[in-house]
């Protein structure tokens, strides 16, 4: 039985989300132009004001937000309320550039934890389950989202942290942990550091994961689900518009809800900024409707999706987003090709390798190399030679035929690639161009 | 009568054969044979040791992978034309050799060589019925 945490906002008629949607976006739209003059004057150099934006209808007026006006903007410049009023911040890794600092009022924290509450909901959360929260704490909004989700569901939540792994595994087992939350790496390390203990899915609890802040493939999942004996649900967010929790996974599991009580997705075509129409593949942005502190106005994720409208077996009515393929920062071009580190995972976890891999790009003689490292285990060793370079082989001609271009794969002695307790490190890009 | 040989998996770069001796030096193991097979960027070291699972075990803790393999040893005249003959009778029983290599012993005018073939039960009787003298883990122990 499909469980919802606000089956009035989560299963509502469409006519009643877009009419949420026009009557905060007006106002969100007045809040920004009041507050955030960092915004305004791009309104005004777009020769918009507030009056232009009657509806949802009206957005695509609306200049866009991207990662560098952050960079620009950073502290405080994109603050929409006093810095009294804000309770916390959070921050991104700081990956990519530099580091995006996210402000919080109560009311910030509430809805985010609220989004978070619907997905541990959707994964089959309840006052009965116990639910261990794996993402690292602190700056990171993984744990803290789920943390605060787990609470307003009524889970008893165990705020482990990343790390430590074994004893992750203790507290699974000895405080009945049915739900863990943490990144699909992290999940997968657990599963593999179970399976060394001598572990079972059946020695353990769980009967799902939440598992999210890094582009995961469909494969990976399946894999996931047999090691811990679990459903895996998805779970996407930013720390531009609150965390983990603007989109989840509900039993269908093909896609994720966007709630869009909160935030209004569009798919825009990333060259030219043009809006493309449903079922397209685009780039998505997010604008929020109902935030304080952060307001995000058609902010630019370099996320590369799809959204359908297409009614879900779960009965929930928000629309629904694919996986990401991944973010336009994450993906390579390589000889001109565009790469995915999805796809490279896709392949080896098709061909029985674990998801332990990691992408060396250089550039030698004014040409791309991509090297794909994979870590020998005990079940693909064999004493010949032969039959292991034509398992190497194998795997080179799996990559060609995914990405289109020829790829170098390198064996590697097993557990030489580092073990990640957050986000996996999939890409060392050597090119200095 | 077989001697089972372990295969371990390195990856092709300097020291990865000095850190795998280094753990067998640590646990004692002492080594009859030796040998590398090498692709470009990994490679397989083979050896012989007497005391098989202790072996395996060590590596398995220090997070190697290996196998075992099935190799022939066979005794033969340190002499010129002793190996020549082995491999006749190999060649007259159709027997394939994918590799082979030779191990150190201390009795006077013997020598020592390791097969590894296709068919192990067919090459040791080939050997057998032709006089040549095959040992097993015992008495490679004991070399």
């Amino acid at each position: 039985m499909e469980r919802y945490f606000q089956p009035e906002i989560e299963c509502a008629p469409r006519e009643k989300i877009k009419a949420i949607q026009d009557e905060r976006l007006v106002a969100q739209v007045k809040h920004v132009w009041d507050n955030v003059p960092y915004y305004r004057k791009k309104m005004e150099e777009a020769g918009i004001t507030p009056d232009d934006i009657r509806s949802s209808d009206d957005l695509h007026k609306l200049p866009f937000l991207s990662k560098a006006d952050l960079r620009e903007a950073y502290p405080y410049g994109l603050l929409g309320v006093p810095l009294k009023d804000c309770v916390r911040i959070q921050s991104t890794s700081g990956t990519t550039g530099k580091r995006v600092v996210a402000f919080y009022t109560h009311h910030d924290i509430d809805l985010w934890e609220e989004c978070c509450a619907r997905a541990i909901t959707a994964a089959g959360g309840t006052d009965e389950d116990v639910c261990q929260v794996s993402y690292g704490y602190g700056l990171f909004t993984g744990g803290p989202g789920l943390n605060g989700g787990s609470h307003k569901v009524g889970c008893l939540t165990i705020p482990t942290s990343s790390g430590n792994t074994e004893r992750q595994i203790m507290f699974i087992r000895d405080l009945n942990a049915t739900i863990l939350c943490c990144t699909p790496s992290y999940a997968a390390y657990l599963g593999e550091t179970m399976k060394e203990m001598g572990l079972k899915p059946e020695d353990i609890p769980l009967k799902a994961g939440i598992f999210g802040a890094e582009a995961w493939s469909e494969e990976m999942r399946h894999d996931i689900e047999k090691t811990l004996g679990i459903k895996a649900y998805d779970i996407y967010g930013l720390t531009e518009l609150s965390g983990p929790g603007v989109s989840f996974e509900c039993s269908a599991q093909s896609g994720m809800h966007i709630n869009e009580d909160h935030f209004i997705a569009e798919i825009i075509d990333p060259e030219t900024g043009e809006v493309l129409p449903e079922g397209t593949q685009g780039e998505l942005v997010f604008t929020s409707i109902d935030k304080q502190a952060f307001p995000m106005m058609r902010y630019r994720t370099r996320d590369i999706c799809t959204l359908t409208r297409e009614k879900c077996s779960c009965g929930r009515t928000h629309v629904k987003m694919t996986k990401p393929k991944g973010r336009t920062d994450d993906m390579l071009i390589i000889r001109g090709v565009n790469v995915f580190p999805s796809q490279i995972e896709t392949v080896l976890l098709n061909k029985g390798y674990p998801a332990n891999y990691q992408i060396v790009v250089d550039r030698v003689n004014n040409t791309d190399t991509l090297d794909v490292q994979v870590e020998m285990t005990q079940e693909m060793f064999t004493d010949n030679l032969g039959e292991i370079s034509a398992r190497q082989k194998d795997i080179v001609e799996g990559l060609k035929s995914m990405l289109g271009i020829k790829a170098h794969v390198s064996l590697v002695a097993p557990k030489s690639i580092t073990r990640s307790e957050g986000k996996a490190v999939r890409v060392i890009d050597k090119r200095k161009i | 009568m077989d001697v089972k040989q372990i295969s371990v998996f390195l990856e092709n770069k300097p020291g990865t054969l000095n850190e795998m001796t280094r753990v067998l030096t640590e646990h004692n193991v002492d080594l009859r044979a030796l040998s590398l097979a090498e692709a470009s960027d990994f490679g397989i070291a083979r050896f012989i040791v007497s005391d098989v699972l202790d072996t395996v075990n060590i590596l398995k803790e220090a997070g190697y992978v290996s196998s075992l393999t099935s190799v022939v040893v066979a005794e033969i005249p340190d002499e010129p034309g002793a190996l020549n003959k082995v491999l006749q009778i190999f060649t007259e029983h159709s027997i394939n050799v994918e590799y082979m290599y030779a191990i150190l012993g201390s009795k006077a005018g013997k020598a020592y060589m390791i097969f590894r073939v296709h068919d192990t039960m067919k090459a040791m009787g080939a050997l057998m019925t032709n006089g040549i003298s095959i040992l097993d883990q015992e008495a490679l122990a004991e070399l």
